[in-house]
């Protein structure tokens, strides 16, 4: 990184002690709770937005992602079936540990992206009000898009909105981490869990983001990143049988191809919108709104005779 | 290691201790390095889909709980006749193994589909029952139409040294066999070393066993690679003493494919490939075909499937 080319210049005048040799970071992926390297054992260069290289990331394969889904498959018993109070203090809690961190990813959000220290600190305190923000849904979603229906005889009729299980989401290309976070968090909120495939040409940020997660309450296995191609997983994850949805936003033109794959599975889909190519700046004043919580849910509706 | 060629001439417990103490021991590291550079072996494309196809006809699919019904058994066996509905290529597995009062059902289900039909018996898992009630229970599977019977052997007998007793015990079961296979479970969970497992294997084998097993799959460690090294390693040198061609079943543990594949790759390097039919080498195991069945598909249709695609036993 950038820290260890200054630091080792900076041998003390007249000494022969050299400067602290620089720990690096290795970004490895994200899966089941832990962070293993690529199944693979490769790994690709990422450079700022300055085309300095920044570090080496995972270039997860095939068999990550399959093992991805394996770990969102096994989570979404547990997580689904938690209490919404429950899951709504958990991902507060992602805020928290955000908070305590902000330094660290205004930094990285700098160093990464080119941004000012005032855009870097404003993109990372709506990161953190968009984890709050959706720590809050996790128990009202349930009222505003289930309820009771009107019905014309001796019957309750009832809507209540489940989860749908594994989400693949293509995060966005641009926005490597509030549009991230604007993508995920809906989806684990209403107790879905999550294999998502970072951005390709900016993924540090997001094993930052994991970071934060494995110490955050959040059980191994909810969300599940995965750095690399989206023309090499894309394909495979599209047509998992075991992926319950998709989430296209960040996968540019194959995003028609994959819904055709994903088709075939009758995996359900959401289509990129019109912030899927935006900059952190566009995701920071867009409002997050309800779509992107009910695009992965299923309505169940109950009928239940009155009096008994 | 042609250690194996004499065998005692009158059957004490001393001839059998003095036979089976001068098997060499086993080389603990050895096995297990051994097994585990195999277990590196990298098999593809055509030869992981004939793998595939050969681990699911070595299937003996399995259903040993209190909680079994007539109705948990016939859809097991109709699973065993048709692993995958959607796919008629695949082949049926080697047998469906229930305790002996089931079999009754499974040979009705199985009727015409070419499975065949395996009991455990001889009081499975503990085996601690009077030798009478031990032939009771395997007269009666066979009776009931099991071609295949699974015995436990007496652990406990064998760990106090009483080898004439599991010897005769086998031998007395294999006579009530009649025609039936019978497959010998050593549980070597709870034989503690190779050298153990080795002895039994040796002294099951010698008994009269069609099939030595590894375990029952009520007791951790079940089948562990390097255990059934040491059992093909047996059977091996069996086969070279004697010409007589005997099978190992491991069963417990195995639920991955690749745990599937793992073994194939053993069983071809220690014994050939002579012994890679159902006939000779089986698979015990429940959830392992489901696993299978995912893999295959991929393999034909390039998508991964969800476990929700299959039957839960």
């Amino acid at each position: 990184m950038a820290e260890r080319r200054t630091g080792a210049k900076k041998k003390q005048a007249g000494t022969d002690v050299p400067s602290r040799l620089a720990v690096r970071k290795t970004y490895k992926l994200y899966l089941g709770g832990a962070f293993p390297r690529s199944e693979s054992g490769r790994s690709y260069p990422v450079t700022s937005a300055d085309g300095d290289h920044l570090a080496n990331a995972s270039l997860a394969s095939r068999k990550d992602a399959r093992d991805a889904v394996v770990a969102a498959r096994k989570a979404f018993g547990d997580w689904s079936g938690r209490t919404a109070y429950n899951r709504g203090q958990i991902l507060y809690r992602v805020a928290e540990v955000l908070e305590g961190r902000r330094a660290q990813f205004v930094d990285q959000v700098m160093t990464f992206q080119g941004a000012t220290r005032a855009e870097a600190d404003r993109i990372v305190s709506a990161t953190i009000d968009d984890w709050v923000h959706h720590a809050g849904w996790t128990d009202k979603f349930a009222q505003v898009l289930g309820g009771v229906n009107p019905v014309a005889g001796p019957y309750y009729n009832h809507s209540a909105p489940e989860p749908t299980g594994v989400v693949v989401v293509f995060a966005p290309q641009n926005a490597p981490l509030l549009g991230l976070t604007s993508v995920v968090a809906p989806i684990i909120a209403t107790g879905n869990t999550a294999v998502v495939v970072a951005s390709e040409n900016a993924p540090l940020v997001a094993i930052d983001l994991a970071e934060v997660f494995a110490t955050s309450d959040l059980p191994g296995g909810v969300v599940n990143l995965l750095t690399g191609r989206v023309d090499e997983l894309g394909p495979h994850l599209a047509a998992h049988a075991d992926v319950d949805a998709l989430d296209l936003t960040g996968c540019g033109q194959r995003a028609v191809e994959f819904e055709k794959t994903a088709a075939a599975t009758l995996t359900r889909v959401l289509r990129p919108g019109p912030e899927a190519d935006a900059d952190e700046g566009v995701w920071l004043n867009s409002t997050p709104g309800t779509t992107r919580l009910a695009a992965f849910l299923e309505t169940k509706t109950v009928w239940h005779p009155i009096g008994m | 290691m042609p250690h194996t060629t004499t065998a005692p001439e009158a059957m004490t417990n001393r001839s059998l201790r003095a036979y089976l103490y001068g098997l060499p021991g086993v080389d603990e590291v050895g096995a297990a390095a051994r097994a585990k550079d195999l277990s590196t072996r990298s098999v593809k494309t055509t030869a992981k889909a004939t793998a595939i196809d050969l681990a699911i006809s070595m299937v003996d699919l399995t259903t040993l709980e209190g909680a079994d019904t007539p109705g948990k058994v016939r859809a097991l066996c109709t699973k065993a006749a048709h692993p995958d509905p959607a796919d008629r290529t695949v082949p049926t597995v080697g047998a469906v193994c229930v305790y002996p009062d089931m079999v009754a059902n499974a040979v009705t289900a199985l009727r015409g589909t070419g499975v065949e039909v395996a009991s455990v018996a001889t009081a499975f898992p503990s085996g601690r029952a009077p030798l009478e009630a031990k032939l009771v229970d395997t007269r009666h599977a066979v009776a009931e139409g099991a071609t295949e019977i699974d015995m436990v052997i007496d652990r406990g007998a064998f760990l106090a040294g009483d080898y004439l007793k599991v010897f005769e015990e086998i031998t007395a079961v294999k006579e009530a066999c009649g025609d039936a296979h019978l497959k010998v479970i050593l549980e070597t969970g709870e034989l503690v070393t190779y050298d153990n497992v080795r002895r039994a294997s040796h002294l099951a084998i010698r008994a009269g066993a069609d099939f030595i097993k590894t375990s029952t799959g009520k007791i951790a460690p079940a089948a562990t690679l390097p255990v059934v090294l040491v059992m093909l390693e047996a059977v091996r040198d069996h086969h070279a003493a004697t010409g007589r061609r005997v099978g190992v079943k491991p069963a417990g543990g195995i639920r991955t494919t690749k745990d599937a594949i793992r073994h194939l790759v053993l069983v071809n390097e220690t014994t050939g490939p002579a012994w890679l039919t159902p006939d000779l080498f089986r698979i015990g195991a429940s959830s392992l075909l489901n696993d299978l069945l995912m893999q295959r598909t991929k393999l034909t249709t390039g998508t991964y499937p969800g476990p929700d695609h299959y039957t839960q036993d």
